[in-house]
């Protein structure tokens, strides 16, 4: 995934840049951006990959386990199972990483790779209890 | 209910202040009360809609559909806000010039404006969402009475609109000579927050790379989560530790609006 990003944001800014008239070139420079960052959403949407992931479990709103192990330096797949009726927002300030998790459904997110630390998230609605630690070794 | 108050404030506050700029920026278009309040309520409705879809939409693209929904709106709300600057640039003065007597020129304000609208309405859509999404979860789970649950949504819907006058109070006393250019400047600042924002989205679904990341560490100057770290980043996206591909997405919006802006003005 990593390596078919850059050709592809390069082929696109280049058939389109822009080249007559301001409000073309306008929409062009921000089209050119936003049109490569789709095309790799689209590219990684359909690319299917057998990787190792974390899990995580929202009860009560308190996370289970509370404390998440990752391999320093490596990417990997987070799943968020909120089984609560309400919904919770997984939030961490160190981590760069903020995702709604609606009640009684899952979601996925990627975290990684990190330095060795410890790295704190919280659920954003329940910050009182539902508090945890990603801890990469 | 405070709880409740809090958690509306902070959803209300980023599209309050984007409200409240886009408000001042477009002062001498016409009928722009009209538009911009259009835009909230498509984009209120929107949110209900929304919310209503949340767990199916969390299914989507392997349970990257929030990301690539939050995504795709960030990515229409930063064209239109480009866009509209860049129109602005071209066609400010000529439109206060002529603005009394309501020609093509107005006509075409109208036109900018109704990008503007798009972007309100993203903006309060995506942040609603969440709001009502947890006002569903708070009434399914029966925590709290319905009338302390209104109040705490009140309460902060008004904490997040006084937000949003006080930022267009405070717009509306620049000296004219200098007003357009604060404004657009503000408006292509909260364009690159939210291009920053889309890259971080992408980020955490995996489709894109964080490359140096973070580029720069000013949590200690500026924590993120303290009330000027939360300001500053409904205002103008700020980042304690961005990584560097936020900050490529934020800096090829202003170099690109920046140059076309000057080739419109040029041009006119």
């Amino acid at each position: 995934m990593m390596k078919s990003i850059f050709p592809t944001a390069k082929r696109n800014a280049r058939a389109e840049h822009p080249s007559k008239g301001a409000r073309a070139a306008g929409f062009g420079h921000v089209a050119m951006v936003l049109g490569a960052a789709l095309a790799c959403a689209a590219l990684g949407a359909t690319a299917g990959e057998e990787e190792p992931t974390l899990s995580l479990k929202i009860r009560n709103h308190q996370f289970y386990p509370a404390e998440l192990e990752i391999p320093a330096g490596e990417k990997r797949m987070l799943i968020i199972e909120n089984q609560d009726a309400t919904v919770e927002e997984f939030e961490s300030h160190s981590l760069h990483r903020e995702k709604i998790v609606p009640p009684l459904s899952k979601t996925n997110l990627y975290i990684g790779p990190l330095k060795p630390g410890r790295y704190e998230f919280i659920g954003e609605y329940n910050d009182a209890t539902a508090k945890g630690v990603v801890v990469a070794k | 209910m405070l709880n409740a108050a809090l958690i509306v404030f902070r959803e209300t506050l980023e599209a309050a202040l984007i409200i409240g700029i886009v408000a001042a920026a477009t002062r001498q278009i016409p009928r722009r009360g009209l538009w911009i309040s259009l835009g909230v309520v498509l984009g209120l409705g929107g949110a209900v809609v929304i919310a209503s879809l949340a767990g199916e939409i969390g299914q989507w693209a392997n349970g990257m559909g929030h990301d690539l929904f939050n995504a795709g709106v960030l990515a229409v709300a930063v064209v239109m806000l480009a866009w509209h600057n860049i129109w602005m640039a071209g066609h400010g003065r000529q439109l206060a010039s002529d603005a009394r007597n309501l020609g093509s020129s107005a006509a075409k304000g109208e036109l900018a404006i109704s990008a503007v609208t798009v972007a309100v309405a993203l903006t309060v859509l995506r942040e609603g969402s969440e709001t009502v999404l947890f006002f569903f979860g708070i009434f399914a789970g029966a925590q709290v009475t319905v009338l302390s649950l209104a109040e705490g949504a009140a309460l902060g819907l008004l904490g997040g609109a006084i937000a949003g006058v006080l930022i267009y109070r405070g717009l509306m006393r620049i000296p004219v000579r200098h007003f357009f250019t604060v404004t657009a400047w503000l408006l292509l600042f909260v364009a690159a927050g939210m291009a920053a924002q889309l890259a971080q989205i992408l980020i955490q679904a995996d489709l894109l790379p964080p490359i140096v990341q973070p580029l720069w560490d000013t949590s200690s100057l500026v924590p993120p989560d303290s009330s000027l770290g939360t300001l500053l980043h409904a205002l103008v996206g700020y980042e304690a530790q961005p990584s560097a591909t936020q900050v490529v997405f934020a800096g090829l919006v202003i170099v690109g609006v920046f140059v076309a802006s000057r080739r419109a003005r040029r041009s006119h």
